[in-house]
């Protein structure tokens, strides 16, 4: 998963746009950097292999 | 008046007529007065509300009616719970310009019920995406035991308040660990039920997935009290399971007896400071706990909590983000656009792995009454500070300071934060239960607190 900060740039401006969010250009090193921890860290839970069949579990139930 | 006593004890004497709830609600509004410019936990105190109740309830006595397991006994709340006539901030500028909330919180109105007096709402770290207490709107609140150290985050006014004698009870919300962290820098008793236990009712959200409300007191008996009087079904939160109130008090006095208890190894012992493992080393002494278990996968428990948090924190503030983003505490909407980004596959992905994480725990569970862990890596840091060392790295501070807790609550289990009074700052101890447990962690915080292995302690003024 690309983690570069450039291309993260990009994808923050398009989803920016997407979304309807006006970011101002000094928010964007800090919106970059948490970004990159955030794919980092998915990267990480989504290497993690699981069956198909594993569905979320919102609520406890003993 | 000497506002350090329990709620256990101000109840007692209300019940028995040696204090007046007039007399104990005057003094608790004359300590925070006196105490709260230098500690910063409240950011409304609710004066007039709480002696119109204190002046009812004394009546009611005067007039023969039964009093109630927390008579007399004043309370405040995280400024994210509704309080009828107060706009609910949630530590936010924007949400100041909401009109006042007409109802109390359901867990508001029962305590009261059960005859407490709420006197006031409490700092947070703004929409409570926060483990510090800092809050640029409000200013932070401050660590008791040492002004210039942080309460943690994010119900930081309650660790405050409680901590430092201004209420004995308060009540917090812990969407990763923002009831455990304060508690355990501010040398508190903090409980995390399990989720869906408690009613989250007119509460200002953050993460549908994760958030939890609970109390934070000075005792495990206190603890208890406040928990067993909020229990109980609520059809207006949709994650508060139809179970009946399984109360903690009746048990509280049995004694670990056969418990089976271990420590957690392995990630709960990496990343540690020598005072959290000093704390954990005193409580597992204490209750001569030698055995050691790995919570399977922590690290990548801690990294899908992380990111349901940052997009479901994102979907919430969405339309703010859009229209007021520049009101937002720029950490904090810098965090939240960098949630509105991430893909929904991945966040998805995160929820599978929480359905394969909790069938790991359940199956540990069948070996294991309870858990200790660290609640946090280290004691309070300094107000304003940005990194940490670690085992001699510098690390940066504040997304370190979840890791112990972040784990636990993704899956929702119960757990009592205990306070262990190392010199000069407390750290917290996680005793960490089953679901639907609560029991059980407060039994086992209730005998360390009984063997003197923790204990609120008294900050100097």
């Amino acid at each position: 998963m690309g983690t570069d900060e450039d291309a993260l740039d990009e994808l923050i401006d398009a989803t920016a746009r997407a979304l309807g969010i006006p970011v101002e250009p000094q928010w964007k090193p800090g919106i970059n950097a948490n970004l990159q921890v955030t794919l980092r860290v998915a990267a990480m839970v989504a290497e993690f292999a699981l069956p198909d069949e594993a569905e979320p579990a919102p609520v406890f139930e003993a | 008046m000497d506002t350090w006593g329990t709620a256990a004890e101000i109840a007692a004497d209300v019940a028995a007529g040696k204090r007046t709830a007039v007399e104990v609600v005057e003094g608790a509004l004359a300590r925070i007065g006196a105490r709260d410019k230098a500690l910063n936990a409240f950011t409304a105190v609710t004066r007039e509300r709480a002696r119109a109740r204190a002046r009812s309830l004394d009546a009611a006595r005067g007039s023969g009616r039964a009093a109630g397991p927390l008579a007399g006994v004043p309370f405040a709340v995280k400024n994210l719970f509704d309080v009828a006539g107060l706009p609910t901030l949630a530590g936010s500028k924007i949400n100041r310009e909401r009109p006042p909330a007409d109802t109390d919180a359901t867990l508001i109105a029962r305590l009261e019920a059960a005859g407490a007096i709420l006197v006031g709402a409490l700092n947070m770290g703004e929409y409570a995406y926060d483990f510090t207490g800092e809050n640029v709107h409000d200013g932070p609140s401050r660590n008791p035991h040492d002004t210039a150290h942080m309460t943690g985050g994010s119900s930081g006014g309650s660790g405050a308040a409680v901590a430092g004698g201004l209420v004995p009870i308060a009540l917090g919300s812990d969407t990763n660990g923002s009831i455990r962290v304060p508690a355990s820098f501010c040398g508190i008793f903090g409980l995390k039920p399990t989720y869906g236990r408690l009613s989250r009712a007119r509460t200002f959200p953050f993460v549908a997935s994760l958030d939890h409300v609970g109390p934070l007191a000075r005792t495990t008996r206190d603890l208890a009290l406040a928990y067993d009087a909020m229990q109980g079904h609520d059809p207006e939160d949709p994650v508060c399971v139809e179970r009946s109130p399984e109360p903690a008090l009746p048990s509280l006095e049995a004694g670990i007896g056969s418990l089976r208890i271990a420590v957690a190894g392995g990630y709960f012992r990496r990343g540690a400071s020598p005072e959290a493992l000093a704390a954990v080393a005193r409580v597992a002494k204490a209750l001569g706990v030698t055995r050691e278990v790995e919570i399977p996968e922590a690290a990548r428990a801690r990294a899908a909590a992380f990111i349901i948090t940052t997009s479901e924190g994102a979907a919430l503030h969405l339309d703010r983000l859009r229209t007021r983003a520049q009101d937002f505490e720029p950490a904090i909407r810098d965090r939240l656009i960098s949630g509105a980004m991430v893909p929904g596959a991945l966040v998805t992905r995160a929820q599978k792995f929480r359905r394969w994480y909790r069938d790991e725990m359940l199956r540990l569970f069948q070996s294991v009454d309870a858990i200790l862990a660290p609640a946090t890596p280290f004691p309070a840091p300094r107000i304003g500070q940005q990194t940490m060392l670690l085992e001699g790295v510098e690390v940066p501070l504040r997304p370190n300071i979840g890791i112990f807790t972040q784990p636990i609550s993704f899956i929702g289990l119960p757990v009592a934060s205990v306070p262990v009074p190392l010199e000069p700052l407390p750290i917290g101890v996680q005793v960490i239960a089953a679901p639907w447990r609560e029991d059980i962690a407060l039994r086992i915080a209730h005998a360390l607190e009984r063997a003197g292995a923790v204990a609120a302690p008294r900050p100097a003024e």
